[in-house]
């Protein structure tokens, strides 16, 4: 009941909060979009090089949030941005690279290959395969990296307010230093929410640009059953 | 035209090097369909992925024609050259309209002669465009997806097509329609066609040219019949198996071994009339005629013998009949589903033209083989 009470005494300030996590976040994995993807995609052409690069993105994902922050603070002084947005935009770029590059990889790689003969006996060049074929029968997988990228790291940047980033783990760090549980629960609680809400609003997002060629088959059975019902 | 020059394939492998095409030299000509066939990895395969450089050969010479195509982008190449496989391959996130398009589009024509383009050829291939064009792969029949292949390989009006196995995978019901479709449609596009298969019935039903594949060579290059008829070794004797000659009834026509003849009576004739009619042309049986000249019925001797009076009234019915553009197979069927050892046939009106024997048959399929051993020893 304080709880509730608290939230709605600071109903700006969670706002407040809650549109400093989603800056990290959306400009952050927007950015691993953009690197992530292309270099997914560079990988398909070499197995060598594949296994380099989805072996260091999985060790990246392997170093604790905290310590990265920590190791930051040094390199990034050297600019004057040793805390704040800036190593926390960068410690979500790379903590999205493995979901992001391993299901782009793993999309593109499995395109079937009768498909890729087809492509180019007809004539379309390796970039004209890419864009006409290769990544639009990808989207779905891509968009699920993507997903699982964005609510990962909406749980790694409540911990960046410790670099002094804000965000909704503003609440749980002074939750925990102050012993208030109100101020806690209203973080654990807006973060959880947040990452939900995210990972809906992109599952709704991913269908829309699945072509519809290769929609999933439930969304049509449901229009059937509607159908019926109408008839 | 298709001209291959020597045309050699090598590849490296940890065991050595393999030649999957070994100086493979054979010309087809405009218009006609060549199948290139035999066993897997004889090489078949690898030659046609030579002609639209799918795989680079090592050597030799390949002409389009009459051009050499080393000289074009091996892209720009295989835009104008249409390519069917076995797996279909059609795009599912595109429309089936979308798929036929893509060619025109690269090649850079404007959407909506593409667009008209597409639908011609779903009408062609017996698909009402209204229906199919918005449909995607998925919401068509093996049968139908590869009818859309088709469609899209010849969608900028390439001169030459590949199939590489094409109805494969389809089940034997529907690779006979579609097989049918091919060529009716082959009839009056004229496209020179390159078509992989290790199906002989289908060599023998779709070749003008049967190229015979062994382990990276060439071995025959001849047309069905006499690739049939006189197989250049035991190999090719043993792939086209041992009904061989079976299968050379489905090359010919019953009007190619018809005894055409005026040889027919009608109704009113009578019984001496048509005796003496057999018996001059050395013929058991008669046909009998309506005045539209169709066939309604036959005598033979055994039924005239010692009759008279109008010859209709002992007439005995056909029991079946065949037309002349059917293949000597369906006649030969015919006759052994009947126990009869003639056919009366009849053109395209039903007037009765001649007939075909089990004699004149066996006659025209035993003259092949008896050409070459003729020559006195």
């Amino acid at each position: 009941m304080e709880t509730l009470k608290f939230i709605l005494d600071n109903l700006p300030a969670i706002g407040q909060r809650t549109i400093e996590h989603i800056s990290i976040v959306g400009v952050a994995v927007s950015l691993a979009v953009i690197t992530g993807v292309p270099i997914g995609i560079a990988i398909t052409q070499n197995k060598r090089a594949a296994d380099i690069v989805l072996y260091t993105a999985a060790m990246i994902m392997t170093i604790p949030s905290i310590a990265l922050f920590g190791v930051m603070i040094p390199v990034l002084s050297l600019i004057g941005q040793g805390i704040g947005y800036l190593p926390a935009v960068i410690a979500v770029l790379l903590y999205s690279q493995l979901p992001i590059i391993r299901n782009t990889y793993t999309a593109i790689s499995n395109v079937d290959p009768a498909l890729r003969e087809a492509a180019r006996g007809m004539g379309m060049s390796a970039l004209e395969r890419l864009r006409q074929v290769e990544i639009p029968l990808a989207v779905p997988v891509i968009m699920a990296g993507v997903r699982i990228a964005v609510v990962i790291n909406i749980g790694i940047t409540a911990i960046a307010t410790y670099i002094g980033a804000g965000g909704l783990g503003a609440f749980i760090s002074r939750g925990i230093s102050q012993t208030d549980p109100r101020q806690l629960i209203t973080g654990a609680l807006a973060v959880s929410l947040l990452a939900i809400a995210a990972d809906y609003l992109l599952l709704w997002a991913q269908h829309q640009l699945t072509p519809k060629g290769i929609r999933h088959a439930r969304f049509r059975v449901r229009r059937v059953v509607e159908g019926k019902l109408a008839a | 035209m298709i001209k291959l020059e020597n045309l050699t394939k090598a590849f490296e492998t940890p065991a050595g090097t393999v030649v999957a095409a070994d100086r493979i030299t054979m010309e087809v000509a405009d218009g006609e369909i060549c199948v290139l066939l035999g066993p897997s990895g004889c090489g078949k395969t690898t030659t046609l992925k030579m002609i639209n450089r799918l795989i680079e050969p090592t050597s030799g010479k390949i002409f389009i024609n009459g051009k050499d195509t080393d000289r074009y982008d091996p892209v720009e190449l295989r835009r104008t050259i249409g390519y069917v496989i076995q797996q279909i391959g059609l795009f599912p996130n595109m429309t089936v309209e979308e798929n036929i398009c893509v060619v025109p589009k690269l090649l850079g024509w404007d959407l909506a002669k593409a667009r008209t383009r597409a639908s011609e050829l779903l009408a062609t291939i017996n698909l009402d465009p209204a229906l199919f064009l918005k449909r995607y792969p998925k919401e068509l029949s093996g049968g139908q997806q590869q009818r859309v292949g088709v469609a899209r390989a010849l969608a900028a009006d390439p001169p030459v097509l590949l199939m590489d196995e094409p109805f494969g995978a389809i089940d034997p019901i529907n690779r006979e329609v579609i097989q049918d479709e091919f060529l009716k449609m082959h009839h009056r596009l004229r496209k020179t066609v390159m078509f992989v298969s290790h199906d002989i019935d289908e060599a023998v039903k779709m070749a003008d040219k049967v190229a015979i594949f062994r382990a990276g060579k060439l071995e025959q290059f001849d047309s069905p019949d006499n690739i049939l008829a006189h197989p250049g070794n035991s190999f090719i004797a043993d792939f086209v198996g041992s009904d061989r000659t079976l299968k050379r009834l489905r090359l010919v026509r019953v009007g190619d071994v018809l005894q055409a003849s005026s040889l027919r009576v009608s109704g009113d004739d009578q019984v001496e009339h048509t005796v003496a009619l057999m018996n001059e042309h050395g013929q058991e049986f008669m046909v009998i005629v309506d005045t539209e000249g169709r066939p309604r019925g036959y005598v033979d001797v055994d039924i005239v013998r010692d009759r008279s009076g109008a010859v209709g009234e002992h007439c005995a019915p056909l029991p079946a009949t065949v037309r002349l553009d059917e293949d000597l197979r369906a006649a030969v069927s015919t006759m052994f589903m009947h126990d009869i050892r003639w056919l009366a046939c009849v053109d395209r009106n039903g007037v009765f033209v001649g007939c075909v024997t089990q004699r004149g048959i066996t006659r025209l399929l035993g003259e092949t083989y008896r050409a070459p051993d003729a020559v006195p020893h």
